[in-house]
C-alpha cells in the first residue's frame, strides 16, 4: 500500500506523531486530565498491591456472576464517556447561534455526534445489558455457570477491547465523522480517507465477536440448562425476553458483521460494493445495516421489558398479570423485528408498496407492546405497591416510553416520516425510547439485584435524588427537540441561523445538566451505599420478598449459586417455596465440579486489539505478528486441559453453614 | 429430468434409513456423497453443453439444483432431523430459514424498487421541469 516499502512505514504505517491532537486544546486538555486520573488509579492499585487480587479473582475469572459486574462497570464507565459527549453537543448548540460559531470546530462536532451514538448504544447499553443477563440468567434458571465459561470472559473482553479502541481514537488520530451507521459513500475511502472509519470498523467487528459468543452462550444456557422441573413456560419473564434477546443477537450481528467487512473491502483493498462507481451501490450498505440495527434496538429493550416484569411483580405483591400473554408477546416482538427494517430509510427511494408494507409492519409491532404494558398495568391493579427505587423508575418507564411509542407510531407512517426524517423529531423519539426504556430499565435492574450482588442495598435516598434529575432531566432535554423537530430543524448541526431557535436549544442543555446531576447522584449513590454497608446489609439474600430462584440464595451468592440444584413446580419459584415453608438443606453436601479460572480470555482480546490497532493504522508487520500470535494463543489454550475442579464437600458444607448462621442471626 | 427421480430417491433413503441408525453411518455418508456429486455433474454438464437455450433458463435450473443440494448436506452430513436435540435442531433452522428468507427477498424486493425510482430518467425528472 505504502509508496516506498521503507522500515518506518513497515512499522508505524502511516501513524505519525501528527496524529497527536497536541494541536486541539480541548483534546489536549482532556488527554492531560485522563492521564493523570490514570496515572492516579493505576498508582493506587499498585500501592495498595491489587494487581494479583484482579487478576485472579476478576479478569481471569470465569464465574458468570464477576463476569456480569464487570460489564455493568465497563458500561458505566462507557456512560460517563458518552455522557461527556452529549453535554458537549448540547453546550455547542445552545451557544452556536447567527455570530457565534461555538466552542466546536464542525469537523470536532462531527466526530463527537459519532462516537455518542457508537459508544452509548455498543460500549453501554450493550455491555449493561448483557451484563444483567450474564448475572442474574444463570441464578433464576438455578444453574452454576454459562454453557461455555470460558467463552464467557472471552466475549467480555473482546466487548471491552473494542470499548478501548473507541477511546483510543479520542487521542491518537480522529474517530469516525459518519454517523453512528457510517453510511457510505461519505464513509468511503474517498470521503474519508483518514483512520476515523477504521476505528469505527475494528471497533465494532472486535467487540461483534464478543457480543455474538455471549449470544450463543446465554441462548445454550436458557435452552440446555434449566434445573429440573423448569419447562420453558415456567421459565421467569426475565429469562424469556433473555431467550429472545439472544436468537436476535445470534440472527442479526452476523450481518453487522458482513456488512462492516465488505465496508472494511471497500476501504483496504478497493473493491467497489458500496462506492457510487463501478456497480457499487451504497443504498445497499444501508439496507443491510438495518437488518442488523433495527433487531438491535429490540436486542437492548426487551431485557428492559423482563426486568420491569420482574420488579413489577415484586413491588406489587402479585404474581404477574397474563404470563403467557407476555410470553407471546416478547415471541411476536422478535419475528417482528426483522419485517420493519425499511423503516430506517422510507426517505431514499422506495415505491409506495414497499413504504405502506413497512409501515403498517412497524405500527404492528406497537401491539404486542401494548400489550406489555396493560400487562403490567394490571398487575400493579389492586397490588400491594412499594414504592421503592426499582418500582420508581419503572413507573417512569411506563409513562415515558408510551409517549416515545407514540411518536414512533407516527413516524411510522411514511407520509409523516418524509417531513420528520432526519429532523430532531426523530432524535427525540429515539432517545424517548432508548432512555425512557432501555436505560430506565437497567437502572430499575441495577437498583433491584444490586443487593443480590453485593450483600448490601443501594442507598434509597441518593437513589430518588437520581431517579428525580434523570427523569425531569429527560423531559426537559428531550420535549424541546420534538418541537424543533416539528419545526423542521434537521439534526447533526453544529450551527444554526436562526435566533428564535435558540431558547429551545437552552432548555434542552439545561436538561442535560438536569441528567448530569442524576449521573452525579448515581455515583453518591454507590459511595454512601458502600460507606453504610454495614447498615444497608442484607442478610436473608431476599431483600424485597421476591419471587424468582435468584433471592432464594445468599446475598452475594456462592461461587456455585446452589449447593443443590432446585427443583421447580411454578413460575414463580422461590415465591412458592417460601409458600410451602421451604426448608434449605443443611447437611449432606457433595462436592462441586465447576470451571477453572483462565488468562486466555483477556490475552487473546489484548491481542485482537493490537491487530485492530495495527489495521487502523496499516502497520502491516504488526498486523502480521499480532495475527500469528493469536493463532497460537487460540490453539496454545486448547491444549490446556487443566479447565475444571472441583468443590470439596468440607467446603460447600462450610459455606453453607455460615449461611445457617447468618439466617438464624436474623430472623 | 432424470434428476428429479434421483432426488426423489434420495428422500426415500434418508426415510428409510433414519429409522435404522439416527446418526454418522457410512452407508448414510456414501449416499450423500453419491447424491452431492449428481447434483454437482448435472449443473456443470448443463452450463458446459449449453443445455438451454436461455441463459436465464439455465440459471434458474442450477440454482435449483443448489437447492436441493443444500438439503442434501443437512441431511446426509449434518444429520439433520426433527428429533435431534429434542427438536431444538430444527427450530433453530426453521427460524433460520424464516429469517435467511425475509432478508434475501425484502433486500431484492427493496433494492429493486429502489433502482426502480432512481433510474436516471426519473432523475431528470425535476430538471426538466421548470
Amino acid at each position: 500500500m505504502s509508496k516506498s516499502p521503507d522500515l518506518t512505514t513497515l512499522i508505524f504505517g502511516r501513524l505519525t506523531w501528527d496524529a497527536i491532537p497536541l494541536h486541539v486544546p480541548i483534546l489536549l486538555w482532556t488527554f492531560i486530565a485522563v492521564m493523570l486520573g490514570a496515572v492516579a488509579v493505576l498508582g493506587a492499585l499498585t500501592y495498595f498491591r491489587l494487581w494479583g487480587y484482579l487478576w485472579r479473582e476478576w479478569f481471569t475469572s470465569i464465574d458468570h456472576k464477576k463476569i456480569g459486574i464487570m460489564y455493568i462497570v465497563l458500561g458505566l464507565v462507557m456512560l460517563l464517556r458518552g455522557f461527556a459527549d452529549a453535554i458537549m453537543m448540547r453546550l455547542q448548540q445552545a451557544i452556536s447561534f447567527g455570530h457565534s460559531v461555538g466552542y466546536l470546530p464542525p469537523e470536532h462536532y462531527d466526530q463527537i455526534f459519532t462516537a455518542h451514538g457508537v459508544i452509548m448504544i455498543l460500549f453501554v447499553a450493550m455491555p449493561l445489558v448483557t451484563g444483567i443477563m450474564n448475572y442474574v440468567v444463570p441464578l433464576q434458571i438455578g444453574a452454576r455457570d454459562v454453557a461455555f465459561p470460558f467463552l464467557n470472559n472471552f466475549s467480555f473482553w473482546m466487548t471491552t477491547a473494542g470499548a478501548l479502541l473507541v477511546m483510543m481514537s479520542l487521542f491518537v488520530g480522529e474517530f469516525a465523522r459518519t454517523g453512528w451507521l457510517a453510511y457510505p459513500p461519505l464513509s468511503g475511502i474517498a470521503q474519508s480517507p483518514d483512520v476515523g472509519v477504521d476505528y469505527y470498523i475494528w471497533a465494532l467487528q472486535i467487540a461483534g465477536v464478543g457480543t455474538l459468543l455471549s449470544g450463543i452462550n446465554l441462548l445454550v444456557t436458557i435452552v440446555k440448562m434449566r434445573a429440573p422441573g423448569m419447562r420453558l413456560m415456567k421459565m421467569p419473564m426475565f429469562v424469556w425476553t433473555a431467550l429472545c434477546t439472544n436468537v436476535l443477537i445470534v440472527a442479526a450481528f452476523p450481518v453487522l458483521t458482513a456488512v462492516l467487512a465488505l465496508l472494511a473491502l471497500d476501504r483496504y483493498v478497493g473493491t467497489n460494493f458500496f462506492t457510487t462507481v463501478l456497480g457499487g451501490n451504497a443504498m445497499m450498505y444501508v439496507n443491510l445495516i438495518w437488518i442488523w440495527g433495527h433487531p438491535e434496538v429490540y436486542i437492548l429493550i426487551l431485557p428492559a421489558f423482563g426486568i420491569f416484569s420482574e420488579v413489577v411483580p415484586t413491588f406489587s405483591r402479585k404474581r404477574l398479570f397474563g404470563y403467557a400473554s407476555m410470553v407471546y408477546a416478547s415471541v411476536v416482538i422478535t419475528v417482528l423485528a426483522y419485517l420493519v427494517w425499511l423503516h430506517h430509510f422510507f426517505t431514499m427511494g422506495s415505491g409506495a408498496s414497499v413504504n405502506s408494507f413497512f409501515g403498517i409492519t412497524t405500527m404492528i409491532i406497537s401491539i404486542p407492546t401494548g400489550a406489555k404494558l396493560f400487562n403490567w398495568l394490571f398487575t400493579m391493579y389492586r397490588g400491594r405497591i412499594t414504592f421503592e427505587v426499582p418500582m420508581l423508575w419503572t413507573i417512569a418507564f411506563m409513562v415515558t416510553f408510551t409517549l416515545g411509542g407514540m411518536t414512533g407510531v407516527m413516524l411510522a407512517v411514511p407520509p409523516a416520516d418524509f417531513a420528520l426524517h432526519n429532523s430532531l423529531f426523530l432524535v427525540a423519539h429515539f432517545h424517548n425510547v432508548i432512555i425512557g426504556g432501555v436505560l430506565f430499565g437497567l437502572f430499575a435492574g441495577i437498583n433491584f439485584w444490586f443487593p443480590k450482588a453485593f450483600g448490601f442495598r443501594l442507598d434509597p435516598f441518593w437513589g430518588k435524588c437520581s431517579f428525580w434529575f434523570w427523569v425531569t432531566g429527560f423531559y426537559f432535554a428531550f420535549m424541546p427537540l420534538y418541537v424543533l423537530g416539528m419545526m423542521g430543524v434537521t439534526r447533526r448541526l453544529s450551527h444554526f441561523d436562526d435566533p428564535s431557535l435558540q431558547i429551545w436549544f437552552q432548555i434542552a442543555a439545561f436538561g442535560a445538566v438536569l441528567i448530569a446531576l442524576g449521573i452525579l447522584c448515581m455515583l453518591i449513590q454507590f459511595y454512601v451505599s458502600f460507606r453504610r454497608r454495614e447498615a444497608l446489609r442484607d442478610h436473608t439474600g431476599d431483600p424485597w420478598d421476591a419471587r424468582t430462584l435468584e433471592w432464594s440464595t445468599s446475598s452475594p451468592p456462592p461461587v456455585y449459586n446452589f449447593a443443590f440444584t432446585p427443583q421447580i413446580h411454578d413460575t414463580d419459584a422461590w415465591w412458592q417455596m417460601k409458600q410451602h415453608n421451604y426448608r434449605r438443606p443443611v447437611d449432606g453436601f457433595l462436592a462441586i465440579h465447576m470451571p477453572k479460572n483462565t488468562g486466555a480470555g483477556i490475552i487473546l482480546a489484548g491481542i485482537s486489539m493490537v491487530f485492530g490497532f495495527a489495521m487502523i493504522w496499516h502497520m502491516w508487520l504488526l498486523v502480521a505478528l499480532s495475527f500469528l500470535a493469536l493463532l497460537v494463543v487460540a490453539i496454545g489454550h486448547t491444549f490446556n486441559y487443566e479447565r475444571d475442579y472441583y468443590i470439596p464437600a468440607d467446603e460447600v458444607t462450610r459455606v453453607e453453614a455460615l449461611r445457617t448462621e447468618q439466617l438464624a442471626s436474623h430472623v | 429430468m432424470s434428476a428429479h427421480t434421483d432426488v426423489q430417491h434420495g428422500h426415500d433413503d434418508e426415510h428409510d434409513h433414519d429409522d435404522g441408525a439416527s446418526h454418522a453411518t457410512l452407508r448414510g455418508y456414501l449416499t450423500g456423497f453419491v447424491l452431492a456429486a449428481i447434483l454437482t455433474i448435472i449443473p456443470f454438464w448443463l452450463v458446459m453443453s449449453g443445455g438451454f437455450e436461455k441463459s436465464s433458463t439455465t440459471a434458474i435450473v442450477v440454482l435449483a439444483f443448489a437447492t436441493v443440494q443444500i438439503v442434501v448436506h443437512v441431511i446426509y452430513f449434518l444429520h439433520m432431523d426433527t428429533k435431534s436435540q429434542g427438536g431444538w435442531n430444527m427450530l433453530a433452522l426453521i427460524f433460520t430459514l424464516v429469517l435467511v428468507v425475509i432478508t434475501l427477498s425484502g433486500s431484492i424486493w427493496i433494492m429493486y424498487h429502489l433502482n426502480h425510482n432512481m433510474m436516471p430518467s426519473m432523475m431528470q425528472d425535476p430538471r426538466n421541469l421548470p
